[in-house]
């Protein structure tokens, strides 16, 4: 379990981490969101070992980040921001250097990058010095370190962040395929990446704590949740029929779409299917939103920053 | 400690990846034998000595030893493996140690590589071994010296060209301590003990007294503590820095 208790950081007079605390257990996918300069990384670098905290502190399965950093960072494994490597090593050479100073030696040294390399596909680059692989290949070897020692929980900074589709897709199923039984704590911007992936998610702004939920459950705070969006031809006359259900708050369109809120009162889509049968409007699209994360997430960090 | 030796391999096997080692070896050898021959007047003295291969080391110390120390933090910090390297499990010191000393060892190795001088020497006259013993160990030793100088400089920028001059500027400072370029800056303002003390850091004048032979304690004493204060300066210039 890992367990932050009032983590805080401050450079000079900017606080970038401000008393954040929370608990993860093992099998969660912990998604931390914030725009940039939110405290994400800065939460992590503490996590791992790498900053100091100004005050308060982390335990990580027991291991206090400041009495007992190195047991602590002994069950981590960690992916810095942009996946920094040694880049005129051979991806051989920097994994046993980093199976090295996991305390490594011999038959269990090699047995371990083997099963890494194995793991991340990658045995076709495994003499090749690192600067020369293309950014997936360097994302994997960044992975492939952090998992080497098999540790218990993985801190991940923005591992997807600058990839193609297909190696975002790549990295996220491994991610998944990671997570049982570990705590996995990744960072990221990318909204629809929370939703695909975590199975909590932490809304950071300011370096404070803004929200802390499950996806659904910040989807459920959109205002677009159970919202119904059509696309038809005569949208005027739709919105105000649409507009006095009992079951809908209010109407809106946009871009070509039309979008209706739910009061609350009863099954909105339902009475929308009804409603346009009943008028027979020829509706090229409908559709139940499950809720906006862009949304949510503005929402909640202005919010916050007025707060 | 057991992490200082997994440092000290995985910088040795960076310099030998890149082109690094190679041109450092090839041209601290080309400029040791430049120096030795055209400035040194190694033959044209008759004396069977290597006073005028060592009489040089400083000067080819102040700048190759800053330009293979500068990278030693900055690079890490610029392309931000120190953060890896720092959350792995290893000490700050275990680092600061590990670099230092495969650095110091690489010297150590292109220092090695000019024997070929000692062998001529030996062809050509009856030089005393034990002086050019003692003469390598006191060059080695201010090597280090400059050398911990630079590493801890270079912990303090990202920018590896800022590093080489801070390094090469305080290595001159350390160098000429003993001369009075230095002392006057001083001697408005500061009681003669303390101007005496400043002289005694130079290291000039400590590796002369190496290279002539006398071995004395107080002599490779002074660059150990030299080496010690600027490797703890080092590990205090790196947890300051590190964040930034």
């Amino acid at each position: 379990m890992i367990k932050a208790k009032s983590l805080s950081r401050h450079y000079g007079p900017l606080v970038a981490v401000d008393r954040l605390s929370f608990e993860v257990e093992p099998g969660t996918i912990l998604g931390f969101l914030g725009p940039n300069g939110a405290g994400k990384s800065t939460t992590m670098k503490m996590l791992t070992g790498f900053l100091e905290p100004s005050s308060g502190t982390a335990e990580i399965f027991g291991h206090d980040i400041r009495s007992a950093s190195l047991a602590a960072r002994r069950q981590l494994g960690y992916l810095p921001e942009g996946a920094p490597l040694y880049g005129e090593l051979s991806v051989e050479r920097f994994l046993r250097f980093v199976g090295e100073a996991r305390g490594f030696r011999g038959d269990e040294l090699i047995q371990r990058v083997g099963s890494a390399v194995e793991r991340l596909n990658l045995a076709e680059v495994l003499g090749q010095s690192i600067e020369t692989l293309s950014k997936g290949f360097k994302r994997r070897v960044g992975i492939a370190q952090a998992i080497l020692h098999d540790p218990p929980a993985l801190v991940l900074d923005e591992p997807t962040d600058g990839l193609d589709p297909n190696q975002k897709h790549e990295v996220r199923q491994l991610i998944r395929e990671m997570a049982s039984e570990r705590i996995m704590i990744i960072s990221t911007h990318i909204l629809e990446e929370v939703d695909a992936l975590c199975t909590r998610a932490m809304i950071i702004a300011r370096g404070r704590l803004l929200a802390d939920d499950t996806p659904a459950g910040l989807l459920a705070r959109s205002r677009y949740h159970n919202a119904v969006t059509l696309v038809l031809d005569d949208l005027q006359a739709a919105a105000s029929a649409l507009g006095s259900l009992p079951e809908s708050r209010e109407v809106e369109i946009r871009r070509g779409r039309l979008t209706v809120f739910p009061s609350g009162r009863g099954d909105l889509f339902e009475a929308v299917t009804r409603t346009v049968r009943s008028a027979g409007w020829s509706v090229s699209q409908i559709q139940l939103e499950s809720g906006r994360l862009d949304e949510v997430f503005r929402t909640v960090t202005r919010t916050g920053e007025a707060a | 400690m057991n992490n200082l030796g997994v440092v000290l391999r995985r910088e040795l096997a960076s310099y030998f990846a890149t082109p690094v080692a190679y041109v450092f070896i090839v041209i601290y050898l080309i400029m040791s034998a430049v120096f030795t021959f055209y400035l040194g007047g190694f033959f044209e003295r008759e004396i069977a000595d290597l006073e005028p291969f060592f009489r040089f080391h400083p000067w080819l110390y102040l700048f190759l030893v800053p330009a293979i120390g500068m990278r030693l933090w900055a690079e890490e910090r610029k392309s931000g493996t120190v953060e890896l390297l720092l959350t792995l499990p290893i000490t700050a010191t275990e680092a600061v140690l590990g670099k230092f000393l495969a650095a110091w060892l690489f010297i150590g190795l292109a220092l090695a590589l000019t024997f070929p001088i000692w062998i001529t020497v030996n062809v050509l006259g009856n030089p005393d071994n034990g002086v050019i013993v003692a003469a390598y160990l006191g060059s080695w030793l201010m090597a280090g010296g400059f050398l911990a100088i630079s590493a801890c400089l270079s912990a303090a920028t990202r920018n590896q060209v800022v590093a080489f001059i801070l390094a090469v500027v305080a290595c001159f400072v350390f160098l000429l301590s003993g001369l009075p370029m230095v002392l006057d800056v001083f001697r408005g303002w500061l009681p003669q003990a303390m101007i005496d003390g400043i002289g005694n850091l130079s290291f000039l004048v400590h590796f002369t007294s190496i290279s002539r032979g006398v071995l004395d304690l107080r002599d490779v004493l002074y660059f150990v503590l030299v080496i010690g204060f600027w490797l703890a300066a080092n590990r205090i210039v790196l947890e300051r820095k590190k964040a930034e």
